[in-house]
């Protein structure tokens, strides 16, 4: 099946079959200052208009002059909010040694809006979470049962690079359905059964030979609109290379270890757990949370933390980020959506970072 | 359906005192057993409204009893240290690499531990011990920075005793009433006639201490696959969802806690990975 096409009205239907399919439908809204991902019960609360400029440390909505609704490069969340919680209960127990799993009922979300640098990031999640020995069963269930309607991205910002990591502006495979937004139209895929049979439920005709030719060429102007590229040196040995490198010490004096890259992050998926006893102490959860690399306890053991220095921080995290992951789950951790960069508060940009490192692997 | 993230209860059966801030306990399941452990893994265990650490297996029992020595070093530690008979403990696992002592039959098996590092490797040299004939000689050179801290001190004696077992104890400092070695277990190592591609090692300690065996070692001609270390990181999944074990490219509680010092060496001796 080819591309169809359905006017730009047609997403709210799209939006209510979903719901009426019993989908939470997940997709981007203004909320105060940034675009944020929240539950939608109606197209209108996407951000028709507005756009989004981003730069080292930096990120500001701005009003378009069109009311595109996919326009936004990415804001300060991802769907790993959604997929792999901030927190959620791992068990409970009382003191008779059972203890009794959290049971969860498995959110059926429709994800509304994910760009390839995303969906790149949620197979990554799949890859860690969902693809070891020991899957996590929480994330698992989430991941089966998402609906993911995925945007080509015509709009890429100031701190993009996805097309130097091969994750977009193009949406890859893994959608359900991938929308490319027109002036007055969107041109749709359907990826999955799924997405075909929902596809047949919502108002749409083939699309046009000039449909089809202008989201490619809408397309290719994105891929060379990236506001950065990843210096096309090989990550994995530049990084494994560079453990002992002097910039590490140059980035330290710049990185306040505050770890929100972490936190921004589409792929990056440390937790740590948090036992709790009620009152009368019979009664006691386990908890997870997310965790980042960046604090200090995170690499405590008896005797103190491995990774005490600034620098040994900053060097874990971009390594493990580029180089180690391919190691321990056979890819990169990076999908280039720029988030670290935007929302880093001294603007440290890892591209910049990697061509200080390479330049000093060449000295 | 086995949920790895959910321990499973254990109470304790035994407790025995080892020093002055290490306890041995020995554990039985309540309603249901985990797998069973191979020497070298660990289990992540709670202790009940404390919290969860990495304890690697001391004691492998028939009976579906597992042995975990505890030094008493943090909150969790200490309380698991403290459990008496009867308490309940959270168990999950096994998780991890093996020491894979039956890997090294036909060969000299040379062990060597300092301080609590002894506790993981006593599983190698009981097993060893059960099927003897399968090694040529089995050497175990044991430190602790005082006479009164070995672990297994009646065992160790018991070893010492033994005429198909080559024991060396050592202390870090001079004592009164120890007529033993003085000084760290490099030096009996060093005094060793090794075959060194006939042997396999076995180093469980502080990482200092495992890299100056390890040198001592490739120093022998010792290839550095023939030589075994365990690794310890915090953990808080032990089973590589956390994030927290990373050593460059290794997560610990997946790929070690056992690695070859060939793994080993590039990675502990950069400070702060």
């Amino acid at each position: 099946m080819g591309h169809a096409t359905i006017d730009t009205d047609e997403l709210g239907t799209l939006v209510q079959v979903l719901i009426a399919d019993g989908y939470q439908v997940i997709g981007p809204t203004m909320t105060g200052s940034a675009i944020e991902l929240a539950e939608l019960t109606d197209a209108g609360q996407l951000p028709a208009g507005w756009g989004v400029e981003t730069g080292p440390g930096h990120y500001r909505l701005h009003r378009r002059e069109d009311d595109a609704m996919f326009a936004h490069s990415a804001g300060p969340q991802s769907w790993k909010t959604f997929l792999h919680p901030p927190r959620r209960k791992l068990w409970s127990s009382d003191t008779d040694g059972s203890f009794q799993g959290a049971d969860e009922e498995t959110p059926r979300y429709a994800l509304l809006g994910v760009r390839g640098c995303d969906l790149a990031a949620i197979g990554k999640l799949r890859d860690v979470l969902g693809g070891g020995t020991y899957p996590d069963s929480s994330f698992q269930a989430r991941h089966q049962a998402l609906f993911i309607v995925a945007v080509n991205c015509t709009e890429p910002g100031e701190v993009c690079f996805c097309a130097s990591m091969g994750t977009g502006p193009a949406a890859g495979p893994g959608a359900d359905l991938t929308l490319t937004e027109m002036s007055d139209h969107f041109l749709v895929e359907a990826g999955t059964d799924a997405g075909r049979e929902l596809l047949a439920r919502i108002d749409h005709r083939d699309a046009t030979t000039d449909e089809t030719g202008a989201a490619r060429s809408a397309l290719e102007m994105a891929a060379h609109r990236m506001g950065r590229a990843m210096p096309e040196v090989d990550l994995r040995a530049l990084l494994a290379g560079s453990r002992e490198s002097s910039h590490w010490e140059d980035v330290a004096e710049r990185c306040l270890t505050c770890g929100n890259c972490t936190m921004v992050c589409p792929t990056c998926f440390c937790t740590t757990t948090e036992d709790v006893t009620d009152l009368t102490g019979d009664h006691a959860e386990r908890w997870q949370h997310w965790s980042s690399c960046f604090e200090l306890d995170f690499s405590h053991v008896h005797g103190g933390s491995v990774r005490s220095s600034g620098e040994s921080r900053y060097r874990q995290w971009l390594t493990h980020k580029l180089s180690t992951w391919y190691d321990q789950f056979g890819g990169s951790g990076c999908v280039g959506c720029g988030r670290c960069i935007a929302w880093c508060p001294v603007g440290i940009d890892l591209t910049e970072e990697i061509s200080r490192l390479a330049e000093s692997a060449h000295d | 359906m086995t949920e790895p993230m959910l321990p499973v209860g254990y109470r304790v059966i035994d407790r025995t005192v080892e020093t002055h801030d290490s306890a041995t306990i020995q554990l039985e399941p309540i309603d249901r057993s985990l797998d069973r452990f191979r020497p070298g893994q660990f289990a992540m265990m709670y202790a009940y409204g404390v919290g969860e650490v990495p304890i690697s297996i001391s004691g492998i029992g028939d009976d579906g009893t597992l042995t975990h020595t505890i030094r008493s070093v943090g909150a969790v530690s200490r309380a698991l240290h403290d459990a008496r008979p009867g308490t309940v403990i959270g168990v999950r696992g096994p998780f991890g690499t093996t020491w894979a002592p039956e890997g090294a039959a036909g060969n000299d098996l040379v062990v060597v531990a300092g301080g609590v590092g002894l506790a993981p490797l006593r599983p190698v040299v009981l097993s060893a011990l059960a099927a003897r004939s399968a090694y040529s000689r089995v050497v175990v050179i044991a430190g602790a920075r005082t006479p009164d801290e070995f672990l297994f001190r009646a065992e160790l004696d018991a070893w010492t005793a033994r005429d198909d077992l080559d024991v060396e104890l050592t202390v870090d400092q001079p004592a009164a009433g120890w007529d033993g070695t003085v000084g760290f277990v490099t030096e009996p190592l060093a005094r060793l006639r090794l075959d060194p591609e006939r042997t396999v090692a076995f180093l469980c300690g502080p990482e200092p201490m495992m890299r100056f065996s390890a040198r001592v070692l490739l120093r022998a001609q010792m290839p550095s696959d023939r030589i075994h270390v365990s690794l310890e990181r915090s953990m808080k999944c032990g089973i590589a969802l956390c994030g927290h074990c990373q050593l460059g490219p290794l997560l610990v509680c997946r790929d070690g806690p056992v690695v070859t010092y060939t793994v080993a060496e590039p990675l502990l001796t950069v400070p702060e990975l």
